[in-house]
């Protein structure tokens, strides 16, 4: 509860500092008098230079941050408890790796100077299918288990990673560069229909963990006996990597590949809340949609008149924080046995 | 009837029988204890029996019901499992980890907790219910496996069947004599218990009926008197076994004889 009240304070105070920097200074009574009149009386970016920079350019990115950071901490959370797992990820069911496939796709084919949505619908399609196909090879004798998911993951992200790469060989230098870079993840140029899309995807991913998420509890006993107690393992499991798998997509979809923020979110939530994920699951939303709040204001604040790749952020700062976790966790762990 | 009923249990891998058409019988109101040595199908026949494990040939009843006829959910409102391995991936509460028996049940908030700590309660376990369960010692582990099994099937009656998989394995003799008295007091509350046990002398001591399994098959079923032979059972572990009297109580042990150096 007090961890909730924390996240949700750290959630505003984090989404109006980013809003209020940049090159375009806006005081914070400012930000919240164009707010109070685009609610109140419409939006009109013409109606004065703070109107059309937040309204256009800062408080769609604001929203897009917050939204990606809640879905990928929430398949995060989601994951590890149908993995059984603390050191779970989205990216083990390929989901990161097919996104960047179809990204990889439609930029070396130039298909996004076409058509704008080329891009999202690729990275979603590519993510959502490399999962199933995780899923389907995964499935030896009617079953799947985490042993056989895992595994099929790795040789399904290495064929990705493959395809890929051949992709990056085949393009010419310009699409060359917008793989890598879309592959570091970047909030720019966000804008209100990408908002609306993810919220949407959101939205319902979300409301469906909520659901089903006193029954992943259950399966931290192990499959048979979360079975015996009276869980659908093999029914939970599959839903549950799709929402994962759907979360992610959309999150990749419009930013590009954002690293450690499905692993950061739920594992620090864990040592403070405990590891039961009827708290863990809203909590992670709220602190993904902080991590990643802070990580988008590094990212245009820490080389000035640059937007450096926001993964570069979630990775510099989640992974020596991982390894700290892990260790304390380990360490814990053994303390037990 | 049987509350819960295995027939002709044939279960084959990789062109082995581990299990070869073996039957099991839980009655209302006892405790059944299945012995046998290593390898002889004891989990395997316990496994069928909970619906865990599909036998390529018989069938399984519950109160004459097929088990493929229930849900996952009606399942397990009638019968827990208490499995072989009982450690949880992540460290929940031990009162957290209980109520987690009561998730079939639908309970209204607070009271899967009640439950859970009355069940805590009667294995003397309150004092732990809000350790982490990791930091439980193997025997410890398994005495919240067997409080979260009981959870499951509050309230016990008549329908309830109980299957424990070599619940004392970890266990002090305190704890494995107090979980084994638990178990009688389920029985005694109409529930069929079916337990999976290495420990000969405490089998002998708190069996209604004891089913002895060898080599995949069921070698013989019966009261403790009719199964505790000091030749069939010698025979059947290949290592000398003694049965005894003790003040009216039947007592086995294997013989020891060592030679004066």
């Amino acid at each position: 509860m007090i961890t909730g009240v924390v996240l949700g304070v750290a959630l505003v105070a984090s989404l109006l500092v980013s809003v209020s920097i940049g090159q375009f200074h806006a005081a914070p009574n400012e930000v919240l008098g164009s707010l109070w009149n685009g609610l109140m009386h419409g939006v009109d970016p013409g109606r004065s230079q703070v109107d059309g920079v937040l309204w256009s350019v800062r408080f769609p990115r604001a929203a897009l941050a917050a939204l990606i950071g809640a879905a990928l901490a929430v398949a995060g959370a989601v994951m590890q408890g149908v993995f059984a797992n603390p050191l779970a990820e989205p990216s083990i069911i390929g989901v990161n790796a097919g996104a960047s496939v179809g990204a990889a796709i439609v930029f070396v084919f130039g298909f996004s100077q076409t058509a704008s949505w080329s891009l999202p619908l690729a990275a979603f399609i590519g993510a959502v299918g490399t999962a199933f196909a995780v899923w389907g090879l995964s499935r030896v004798g009617g079953t799947a288990s985490v042993l056989t998911l895992i595994l099929a993951g790795i040789a399904v992200n290495a064929v990705a990673v493959a395809a890929t790469s051949f992709l990056i060989f085949m393009g010419d230098r310009s699409s060359r560069e917008q793989v890598v870079f879309w592959q570091l993840g970047s909030l720019a140029g966000a804008r209100w229909a990408d908002v609306g899309l993810t919220a949407a995807v959101f939205a319902c991913g979300f409301v469906a963990c909520l659901a089903i998420r006193r029954r992943i509890d259950v399966l931290a006993l192990g499959d048979a006996a979360a079975s015996s107690t009276g869980v659908a393992v093999e029914r939970l499991r599959f839903g549950a990597l799709v929402l994962v798998s759907v979360l992610t997509a959309a999150a990749v979809a419009f930013a590009g590949v954002i690293a450690f923020v499905g692993l950061i979110v739920p594992h620090a939530l864990r040592l403070t809340v405990g590891p039961s994920h009827r708290h863990l699951v809203p909590l992670s939303a709220l602190g993904g949609a902080v991590l990643l709040s802070v990580a988008d204001i590094a990212a245009r604040t820490v080389v000035p008149f640059a937007d450096l790749p926001i993964g570069i952020f979630t990775a510099v700062v989640g992974g020596p924080l991982f390894l700290v976790m892990l260790r304390r966790t380990l360490s814990g762990y053994r303390l037990g046995r | 009837m049987a509350a819960l009923e295995v027939t002709g249990a044939t279960v084959e891998v990789g062109g082995t029988a581990i299990l070869d058409d073996a039957d099991l019988r839980l009655n209302r109101g006892e405790v059944t204890i299945v012995i046998g040595p290593n390898g002889a199908g004891k989990s395997t026949l316990l496994a069928v029996a909970a619906g865990e494990r599909r036998a390529q040939a018989g069938e399984v009843k519950i109160d004459g019901v097929a088990l493929g006829d229930l849900s996952v959910a009606e399942l397990a409102k009638r019968r827990a499992v208490m499995p072989q391995d009982t450690t949880v991936a992540f460290p929940f509460t031990v009162r957290e980890v209980v109520a987690m028996g009561r998730t079939v049940w639908n309970d209204r908030p607070g009271a899967a907790d009640a439950v859970a700590m009355e069940a805590l309660e009667t294995i003397g376990l309150a004092a732990f219910a809000d350790r982490a369960i990791t930091t439980l010692s193997g025997g410890e582990t398994q005495l919240v496996a067997f409080a979260r099994v009981i959870a499951q099937i509050t309230p016990v009656g008549d329908s309830s069947v109980v299957l424990l998989d070599e619940p004392t394995a970890a266990m002090d003799v305190a704890h494995a004599e107090a979980t084994l008295r638990t178990a009688r007091l389920l029985a005694s509350q109409g529930a069929a218990v079916g337990i999976v046990l290495h420990d000969l002398d405490a089998a002998a001591a708190y069996a209604d009926r004891l089913v002895l399994m060898h080599q995949g098959c069921v070698r013989r079923t019966g009261t403790v008197g009719d199964v505790c032979v000091e030749a069939l059972l010698s025979e059947v572990y290949g290592s000398p076994i003694e049965v005894y009297d003790h003040a009216g109580a039947i007592r086995v042990a294997p013989r020891r004889r060592f030679e004066p150096a």
